[in-house]
């Protein structure tokens, strides 16, 4: 019945679009935020990870002593192991001489630690000190680095006074913590930090032999070792890294709360819409229940109505979530992209925003009282 | 053979409490089956409560009235809108659906029909539309259509639905004198032919001959059945 009243068919499905475009940002910046939390995680050539327990997050970790992860190598299933150093650093924009902190990662340059078989050339460059690599997705904030180094200039900076060199690029991405991220050797990274005890590290990389359970280690590490470190899985580490951004900040919840928005925007939109049709079609309707049509017949007219108001409303709705992740990745630099669990959840979200409109549409239906039409 | 309608003793009232208002005061009615009756009288009489009362469309207060059969003195919602698929309807307004080509609303009306194919419904739609002469207007919707080509097309949707008994409120009021006369010489014929009983409301003294029967009703009551 709304194809005979296009423009309000088109009010429909522009607020239907609507809320399923406000439903994609939200759960896309949330979503997409939480993964680029853990960037530098996802890349650890690791089985198990060992820190410290009063670490609580990338921004905040603290050390521990590096003795406790050369112990695991007591268990027999233990392969290799790599120790980190993790801190914030202050680095100078080499243009406009502002600091801003950065992520700093220093480990060894012969024992690369990243999955990524790209490292392992570009580290050599490491071994000499004061040398550093950019992470070239860092935020434009730092400076005109990456694009400086291509050019072919030497790029140098300043970190806590110490000047350094910038000797390759890298890819990683920024996060929360992270505007940028740099890496460097352990021995450049405890001159720049002079701070740090040279025995403390912040994280330890336990490989383990192929075939192993790595919960069972996990498991005989953590009865081993004093309770002055957590060993944590790969998967726990991540999840430590999301935990800490999920629960003890309001991100996860702004952004579900701004979700949950559109979800009652659209709802209002779709019963308007579906409601004010209903009402103008009400003689219509108690005709046919004056036919003798059971009124569930008419409840599934209303029905598909909303059916189909969800089906074509969710088409727009994904293609300028499309645009829209693209536009945010170019902007921010954060990893936001459709996937198709997200896809399922907004039109799902949409599905019942209809199904619900039109269920409370439907009320008006017992209004079409078939005695009142003569 | 039973009455197509018996009505003993028929009370209604209007309102509650302090305002309520006696519309129909024991009134007895029996149609039989292929009978065409017409009911006249001044307006607010109590012709369309009656009426509706017949159709199942609202609760019998006080009195028997039973339609086809069936005893409407507390009969359910289902029953009654079961009891409905077999009265066919006519309103003063055409009451066609504003979205639907005449034919697709002549198949509102076959659809009611269980057990027949789509494709045997549809045809019966197009042969009753034949039948009223719009043979050439199935496609149209009825904004289309003029005053007596819509009521044509609502006279053939309430026949698709094969009922034993139609009832209709005054069909021709908004139409002109010459195309009432069609419309309810066309309703009659068909009625015939179908063997269904027809209880016509109608104010209009043109068209009073159709009638075998005629039933006059005042303040409520029926006055006298003449016939």
């Amino acid at each position: 019945m709304l194809i005979r009243q296009p423009v309000r068919l088109a009010v429909a499905l522009a607020g239907i679009s609507f809320a399923g475009i406000l439903m994609f940002m939200q759960l896309g910046f949330r979503d997409g935020l939480f993964d680029a939390s853990v960037t530098v995680h996802r890349r650890f050539d690791a089985d198990l990870v060992l820190i410290s327990p009063r670490s609580t997050s990338s921004v905040r970790m603290a050390g521990f002593p590096k003795r406790r992860l050369i112990q695991t190598m007591a268990d027999s299933e233990v392969e290799g192991i790599t120790p980190v150093h993790w801190s914030l650093m202050l680095w100078r924009n080499p243009q406009t001489r502002q600091t801003r902190s950065i992520l700093g990662l220093g480990f060894d340059p012969e024992d690369p630690f990243f999955v990524d078989p790209d490292l392992a050339p570009k580290a050599r460059a490491l071994s000499q000190k004061g040398r550093v690599l950019f992470d070239e997705r860092s935020r434009p904030e730092f400076g005109p680095v990456a694009a400086w180094y291509r050019e072919g200039r030497t790029v140098e900076s300043e970190i806590g006074g110490n000047r350094v060199r910038v000797a390759g690029l890298v890819q990683l991405g920024t996060s929360f913590g992270a505007d940028g991220n740099l890496l460097t050797s352990s021995e450049t990274f405890l001159d720049l930090m002079p701070t740090k005890a040279p025995g403390s590290i912040e994280v330890g990389l336990v490989r383990l032999r192929p075939g192993s359970d790595p919960l069972a280690v996990q498991a005989r590490l953590t009865a081993l070792l004093p309770n002055d470190v957590r060993v944590l899985t790969k998967q726990g580490f991540i999840d430590f890294e999301q935990n800490y951004w999920r629960s003890s900040t309001s991100i996860g919840f702004i952004f579900t709360l701004g979700a949950a928005m559109g979800f009652v925007v659209g709802c209002v939109i779709v019963y308007q819409v579906l409601y004010t049709d209903v009402s103008d079609h009400l003689p219509e309707y108690a005709t046919l229940m004056a036919m003798g049509y059971r009124v569930s017949t008419l409840v599934g007219v209303v029905v598909r109505e909303g059916l189909l108001l969800a089906l074509i409303g969710y088409v727009p709705a994904y293609l300028a979530g499309q645009g829209l992740y693209l536009f945010v990745r170019e902007a921010t630099r954060l990893p936001v992209g459709m996937d198709f669990t997200r896809a399922a959840t907004v039109f799902t979200m949409i599905f019942v925003m209809c199904m619900a409109s039109a269920g409370l549409a439907m009320r008006r239906l017992v209004d079409a009282d078939p005695a009142e039409i003569f | 053979m039973a009455s197509t309608v018996a009505i003993e003793g028929l009370s209604h009232w209007y309102g509650r409490g302090g305002n309520r208002r006696q519309v129909l005061e024991s009134v007895n009615l029996r149609i039989e089956p292929g009978e065409v009756v017409l009911l006249t009288g001044p307006s607010g009489c109590g012709k369309t409560t009656l009426l509706t009362l017949i159709g199942a469309l609202r609760t019998v207060q006080d009195g028997q009235v039973t339609v086809l059969g069936q005893p409407l003195n507390g009969a359910g919602r289902g029953a009654r809108q079961r009891l409905r698929r077999r009265i066919g309807m006519i309103f003063q307004g055409h009451n066609l659906l504003r979205c639907l080509t005449a034919e697709q609303n002549v198949q509102m009306g076959a659809d009611l029909l269980l057990n027949r194919s789509y494709l045997a419904r549809r045809d019966l739609a197009r042969e009753w539309l034949r039948a009223v002469g719009l043979g050439d207007h199935l496609g149209k919707l009825p904004h289309d259509l003029s005053g007596g080509q819509k009521q044509r097309v609502a006279i053939a949707r309430a026949l698709a639905a094969q009922p034993q008994l139609l009832l209709a409120d005054e069909p021709t009021a908004a139409l002109d004198s010459s195309t009432g006369r069609e419309v309810v010489d066309l309703l009659k014929r068909l009625a015939r032919e179908q063997a269904c009983s027809v209880l016509m409301v109608t104010h209009d003294p043109r068209i009073l001959d159709v009638a075998d029967r005629l039933v006059r009703m005042e303040d409520g009551r029926l006055l006298t059945s003449i016939g």
